[in-house]
């Protein structure tokens, strides 16, 4: 297959001929651009009294028992019926059907969007997460009917322990910036538990770290000081050192880097961190590169948060939600947050080695700890054990795989990096050019200093050929930054084609640097004037004057 | 690149235009092409205290957040509220109506730390 070649229209796309012109692809000039209309709001196929279905009219007496009961003032009351649309339910299913068409996903095409690990979602996660007796258990039953689900709590939480060396897990947090928000919580408690709450106001954050991580240490009042990175792509120590200080609360480092480097010198850093009394966090998201090579446990950390939908294949985006468990070590282990899943009667052991081999222990027993047994608990931050769908997925993704499969897992997200940074440095600058992890950040700056074209203009231009772009403009430290992170769920002829496709954009940036700028032509919607949209958002739909 | 002669400029890409003991500040026509289309200005308060080289708002384009660090020390007696519904003037029009702030000078001598127009000329270049 040609890099250019075009894959046959989905089933169910628009297509230019439908002559009912409902759906259909055209082209018009308005405002002197072209305009490629794909599908038509769904206010279009609107008319007066359709339905998809039709709810019986409540009595009289009820309406007025309910219009008796409303708690809101007269002004905040409708006086006239919202103008939702109104269609037939088969209209409806096409519209979003259609719309959902028009998108890419992983299920649809390459997605090597740096730092989101958008790996493969096997389908038995979702066999799992469906599986009545899960699906259909609900947070309140009591816990004698509920030993299934707790007992999978209680693995899970087991298999992350094992997995980051951390003396305890908690699965409530719903998202890894929420999993950030616990663990800097508990840094906090720690901190005021021994008196120096108040003496300590800083949290150091390396500038190759998560976005999120500034973002969380201000949410929890502290303030933050940015670190700078050597120039191998690691932290700058003496930077470091000169910062530490009995003002430090903690110091949130992402690890492997947003550069897709190892820090080499964890051990330093963590000790330092150690020596002024300081709490170490690790940022876990790109744990995809490192699974059983290195545990946050094992180097001294005391805190770090999971992404399940990055590492554990458990779905990003509108197929979420997400879940952000997070890891101590034994001295924030009293802060953890309310209630933990726990097993009250058997030997973990014994419940394990069964659990492995497919079997329940007879006279095993698992129940959410009591409230209040965790005295310095920082509270509850989720409600019940947090988003348990997410956990039954994660947990078949990591027995799916077992010890070896998992090693596997980073090892091959490796060499996929590692194997489209020998290929492209000839096309593009690598400005930390050594052995990577499991994302490579490449510069466009050569494109944009030489033609003109932009790292935008680049991945713009990859949507052409059916991929999701990488990352770009991030990490902040690299100028004109495409950050790739293939996954290890990609074949190598995908990653030659992807390949190919870098190699013919930036070829046709030296010929053609027009045409990548006015790049993607395929897309059901060009180039979008994203700063009008940031800066004058506007939802609202206009009827006009009908 | 040429930058107007009659400023001084920051290595974090902020210009002064000193006016006796009061000043206007804001963010050079380099920091704004790098930062790209800029959507959204944090301004500081009337009456806030600056500290030469410390962050006092924030600026957002289609790229990323960035602080905006203080060229000079001083008090905050005026800011450009235009900013707030057109922030493209930062884009546009960064040394005249994109200006972000008018301060009141703390220390004069502060200026003798920037560059002038050739210095950072040679910096982005």
């Amino acid at each position: 297959m040609s890099v250019t070649e075009r894959p046959a229209a989905p089933a169910g796309a628009p297509s230019d001929g439908d002559a009912s012109g409902r759906g259909a692809a055209f082209s018009s000039a308005v405002g002197g651009e072209e305009l490629r209309v794909v599908q038509p709001l769904i206010f279009a196929s609107s008319r007066p009294g359709r339905r998809d279905v039709r709810f019986p009219k409540p009595s009289d007496a009820a309406q007025a028992a309910a219009a008796s009961q409303l708690e809101l003032p007269a002004e905040a009351l409708r006086t006239a019926a919202a103008r939702l649309p109104e269609v037939s339910e088969l209209d409806l299913l096409r519209h979003f059907n259609r719309l959902s068409h028009l998108n890419h996903a992983i299920d649809l095409g390459f997605y090597p969007l740096g730092s989101c690990t958008m790996k493969y979602n096997p389908k038995v996660n979702e066999w799992a997460a469906r599986l009545p007796g899960l699906s259909e258990s609900h947070p309140l039953d009591p816990p004698e009917l509920s030993q299934g689900s707790l007992e999978i709590q209680w693995l899970l939480a087991e298999l992350l322990r094992e997995i980051s060396g951390m003396a305890a897990v908690s699965l409530q947090p719903a998202a890894g910036a929420q999993g950030e928000l616990t663990g800097l919580l508990m840094a906090r408690a720690y901190h005021r538990s021994r008196g120096e709450g108040e003496q300590r106001t800083t949290v150091l954050v390396p500038d190759s770290s998560h976005g999120t991580n500034p973002a969380t240490a201000t949410m929890v009042g502290y303030r933050t000081i940015t670190i700078p990175s050597n120039e191998r792509g690691g932290i700058d120590l003496a930077a470091l050192r000169e910062a530490l200080g009995s003002d430090t609360a903690a110091l949130m480092i992402t690890n492997p880097s947003t550069l897709g480097m190892f820090e080499d010198q964890i051990d330093q850093v963590v000790a330092a961190v150690h020596e002024v009394g300081a709490i170490a966090y690790m940022d876990g998201a790109n744990l995809n590169a490192i699974l059983g090579r290195f545990r946050a446990g094992d180097a001294g950390f005391d805190v770090m948060h999971f992404n399940l939908h990055k590492t554990f294949s458990t779905p990003h985006g509108g197929g979420g939600p997400g879940a952000g468990p997070v890891g101590v070590s034994e001295r924030l282990a009293p802060f953890l947050p309310e209630p933990v899943p726990v097993l009250v009667e058997g030997s973990p052991d014994e419940v394990k080695r069964n659990a492995w081999a497919g079997r329940t222990t007879p006279g095993a027993r698992f129940a959410l700890e009591a409230e209040g047994t965790r005295e310095q608990s920082i509270g509850k931050v989720r409600a019940f054990a947090g988003n348990f769908g997410m956990h039954l997925r994660a947990y078949t993704y990591i027995r799916s795989n077992g010890d070896a499969g998992l090693r596997e897992v980073s090892d091959d997200a490796v060499l996929a990096a590692n194997y489209l940074r020998v290929r492209l440095t000839d096309a593009y600058d690598l400005p930390y050019d050594r052995i990577c992890k499991h994302e490579v950040v490449f510069s466009g700056r050569r494109q944009k200093r030489e033609h003109g074209v932009t790292t935008l203009d680049i991945a713009k231009a990859i949507l052409d050929y059916q991929i999701h772009p990488p990352t770009i403009y991030f990490p902040l430290i690299v100028e004109e930054a495409l950050m790739i992170e293939p996954t290890e769920t990609e074949s190598l002829e995908t990653l030659d084609r992807f390949v190919a496709v870098m190699h013919e954009i930036a070829e046709r940036a030296a010929r053609d640097p027009a045409a990548l700028r006015a790049a993607p032509t395929t897309t059901p919607v060009g180039r979008l004037d994203e700063a009008s949209a940031a800066r004058r958002p506007d939802l609202r739909h206009d009827f006009g004057t009908a | 690149m040429t930058y107007p002669d009659d400023l001084r400029y920051s290595k974090d890409h902020e210009w002064v235009r000193a006016d006796g003991s009061t000043a206007t500040i804001g963010i050079t026509s380099f920091a704004a092409d790098e930062l790209g289309d800029i959507v959204f200005v944090e301004l500081p308060e009337v009456g806030a205290a600056l500290k030469q080289f410390a962050a006092f708002g924030v600026v957002e384009s289609v790229k990323a957040v960035s602080d905006l660090f203080a060229p000079l020390s001083g008090t905050v007696s005026e800011v450009n509220a235009r900013l707030q519904t057109e922030p493209e003037l930062l884009n546009s029009d960064p040394f005249g109506d994109g200006w972000i702030a008018k301060v009141d000078v703390a220390d004069g001598d502060e200026l003798k730390a920037l560059l002038d127009a050739d210095g950072y000329a040679k910096l982005t270049s």
